[in-house]
């Protein structure tokens, strides 16, 4: 039924869909757009889909845009979200925008484009990236997305090339009711090094649904810093999925944070070659009625992985989290050291978290653990500060921040990581922290 | 400065302090001692204004003020201060961010102004030769991974900085070698003053070597069994807490 709707509204634009002329890929298309017909948005009765409740998507409708009638964007807007000193490229609704993007400068051996355009100038580079992480994955949300991307990124980096600056994609809705289906492609070969910087952000006020799946591939002893800023308005519904593929030796340094939208998913799953190494950062916000759900996947499937995991959630007023973390140990993963970790804030008395971290071991020479917590703020730590002074309010909003704090600290770059402060102090406005004192 | 009479504190239903009764004047240094369990803590908590103690009887006047009728913080920017014997780790936030924050807030109470980055700066820096501590750790978190030393001697940075009247030091001295002892003690001294009194909350007689009180009182079951001036100090060190049993069991 409600698959059906989007469905049709598709099949309308089907002929704006990037590489409807490929064979190949209208065949991918097909197959997906079957399996989405057969499955619609996934339901809460399967399992990685238990805590999270999507089928308001069906009663919503949104609407997917088109390219032929281009949003006027606020450059001075856009100019509060992109990073100093990046290469940028910029999706509206779904679509890629040259003219709002900036890549001058980035030498001529990286591709750096539109998905669209990537599928005419480069189709067998697409061809090649194309689905190859999402061997293991399959929900309704993903065959939507692979049925229907109106555009996307495509980034391939050849191999020994050590990028001067980071890349941003940014992310833009500036359509109410619409939606924005993304698939963007990353690709590093041998010994090839970058930072990568998604965001997703929308105009003010508006109600929208991102869909947005990102495919990476690491090349041998390739290095990939990944961070997802996800500040979506808070009337919108988010998927956000990046899917790694890592061949041995290469390195993937992921944060993801999660502090908009009504309804977000965050999936980040990993697959991990002999000696691959990866590191997955997350914090999540929510407050109000936010529900921000985040799905977690590594799969070491060979020798001498290792993996290290840490997500802190804060949760608020009757804002409902998620962490689901699942790792597997393949048996030929010998070797194998994994660690996870989840410590979670309640905030409010109807505020919710589910936890449930998942180990799965099949191989006997191993070294991993997991632990989660979730509690309020620590009594003692209160009274600390207040017996120095500093009003009970104010103490617990630095606390607060704090603990959320810790996790922004870790991030490398330092523009980001003065940026996330800042959105940390728009979200708890009252944490008397002030900006200069950081 | 600060005159407290017949306190009686509970905590849930077991009374901990019995009738205390204890007038400190302005640049006095009170020492309390006492064996483990016998309220030193308790009482140091109290005029701090930790939640958990129920004051059933008693009064503590602070400044000509109810002490008892302020929440902590109140308590606090009045220029009351309590160096834990426990410093709490706060991850997250640092050691400048902390004393900024209380500083400003004890500062608006007294109707100043908040100080510029630069004086501040200045001033935090002073103080910190003041306690022999690295400018580094004024960037760390507050306490993540501080040596015992150490947190001891944050304290006392936080207490210089504050500028507190009553200066409560709740077994500061504990955990520290003689190095840090002393450190503390210089520190300690050096905020002496006509208008600042102290309570050096004590388990041994160590401390009162570098920090002179003038008087010393014995706290015993919840009660102060006696008073003295410094050289009491000296002879509980000698004759062990054993004797204020003994002096006890007579009175009784």
């Amino acid at each position: 039924m409600s698959a059906t709707s989007y469905i049709e509204r598709y099949q309308s634009i089907a002929n704006e869909l990037p590489g409807y002329n490929l064979p190949w890929l209208n065949a991918v298309r097909q197959l997906a757009s079957g399996s989405f017909e057969a499955t619609g948005f996934p339901s809460p009765r399967e399992e990685e889909w238990k805590y999270t409740n999507v089928t308001a998507l069906e009663k919503k409708l949104f609407a997917p845009s088109s390219i032929s009638t281009p949003s006027t964007i606020d450059k001075e807007w856009l100019e509060t979200h992109v990073l100093a000193d990046t290469w940028t490229l910029v999706m509206v609704d779904g679509y890629f925008d040259s003219k709002l993007s900036d890549l001058v400068g980035l030498t001529d051996k990286v591709i750096a484009t539109g998905i669209a355009e990537a599928l005419q100038s480069h189709p067998d580079r697409v061809k090649a990236l194309l689905g190859t992480t999402l061997e293991k994955e399959s929900h309704g949300f993903l065959a939507f997305n692979t049925a229907y991307f109106s555009d996307g990124a495509f980034i391939e980096i050849p191999a020994n090339v050590k990028l001067q600056k980071p890349l941003q994609i940014l992310h833009i809705s500036t359509r109410n009711e619409a939606l924005a289906n993304t698939r963007s492609l990353v690709g590093l070969g041998r010994n090839a090094e970058a930072k990568l910087i998604e965001t997703f952000i929308g105009l003010p006020n508006i109600s929208y649904l991102t869909a947005a799946v990102t495919e990476i591939h690491l090349a041998e002893n390739a290095v990939l810093d990944h961070y997802k800023l996800q500040v979506e308005t808070d009337k919108a519904y988010h998927f956000g999925g990046v899917y790694v593929k890592q061949d041995k030796t290469s390195h993937f340094y992921q944060h993801n944070l999660s502090f908009g939208g009504l309804l977000a998913r965050n999936e980040i799953h990993a697959e991990l070659a002999t000696a691959a190494e990866c590191e997955m950062n997350g914090l999540f916000l929510a407050k109000n009625r936010q529900h921000v759900d985040n799905h977690t996947l590594i799969h070491h499937v060979e020798p001498h992985g290792i993996s290290r995991e840490t997500y802190r959630g804060v949760l608020a007023d009757r804002a409902r989290g998620v962490f689901q973390g699942r790792i597997v140990v393949h048996p030929q993963a010998q070797k194998t050291s994994a660690e996870m970790n989840n410590r979670n804030l309640l905030l409010s008395e109807d505020a919710e978290i589910d936890a449930k971290p998942q180990l799965e071991i099949l191989a006997d020479d191993v070294k991993c653990s997991h632990g989660v917590a979730v509690g309020q703020l620590a009594a003692e730590s209160i009274f600390y500060l207040v017996s120095r002074g500093v009003d009970r309010e104010t103490a617990k909003n630095m606390l607060t921040f704090a603990f959320a704090n810790e996790m922004v600290e870790k991030i490398g770059l330092d523009s980001l990581r003065n940026k996330v402060q800042d959105h940390l102090l728009n979200i708890f406005p009252q944490t008397g922290i002030r900006r200069d004192w950081l | 400065m600060l005159k407290i009479e017949n306190l009686h504190v509970r905590v849930e239903d077991k009374p901990i302090l019995k009738g205390i009764s204890l007038h400190i004047k302005p640049g006095e240094v009170h020492a309390i001692m006492g064996p483990n369990g016998s309220g030193k803590s308790t009482l140091s908590h109290v005029l701090a204004g930790r939640d958990g103690y129920e004051v059933t009887a008693g009064t503590v006047i602070y400044k000509g003020k109810n002490l008892l009728d302020m929440p902590p913080e109140e308590r606090a920017r009045e220029g009351v201060f309590l160096a834990f014997q426990y410093p709490v780790e706060i991850p997250g936030v640092s050691n400048v961010y902390l004393l900024k924050a209380a500083l400003n807030a004890v500062r608006k109470h007294r109707g100043l102004p908040e100080l510029d980055a630069f004086d501040f700066l200045q001033m935090i820096k002073a103080k910190t030769k003041l306690v022999e501590m690295d400018e580094k750790f004024l960037y760390r978190a507050v306490n993540e991974g501080f040596s015992g030393g150490e947190k001891k001697r944050n304290e006392i940075l936080q207490m210089a900085v504050l500028e507190p009247s009553l200066c409560i030091l709740d077994e500061t001295d504990s955990g520290l070698d003689i190095d840090a002892l002393k450190i503390v003690s210089d520190g300690v001294n050096s905020l002496r003053s006509a208008d600042r009194s102290f309570i050096l909350v004590t388990h041994y007689q160590r401390l009162l070597d570098y920090i002179k009180p003038d008087q010393v009182h014995v706290l015993a079951q919840g009660r102060i069994v006696k008073t003295g001036d410094a050289s009491l100090a000296l002879e509980l060190e000698e004759r062990g807490y054993g004797w204020i049993d003994q002096t006890m069991g007579e009175a009784a």
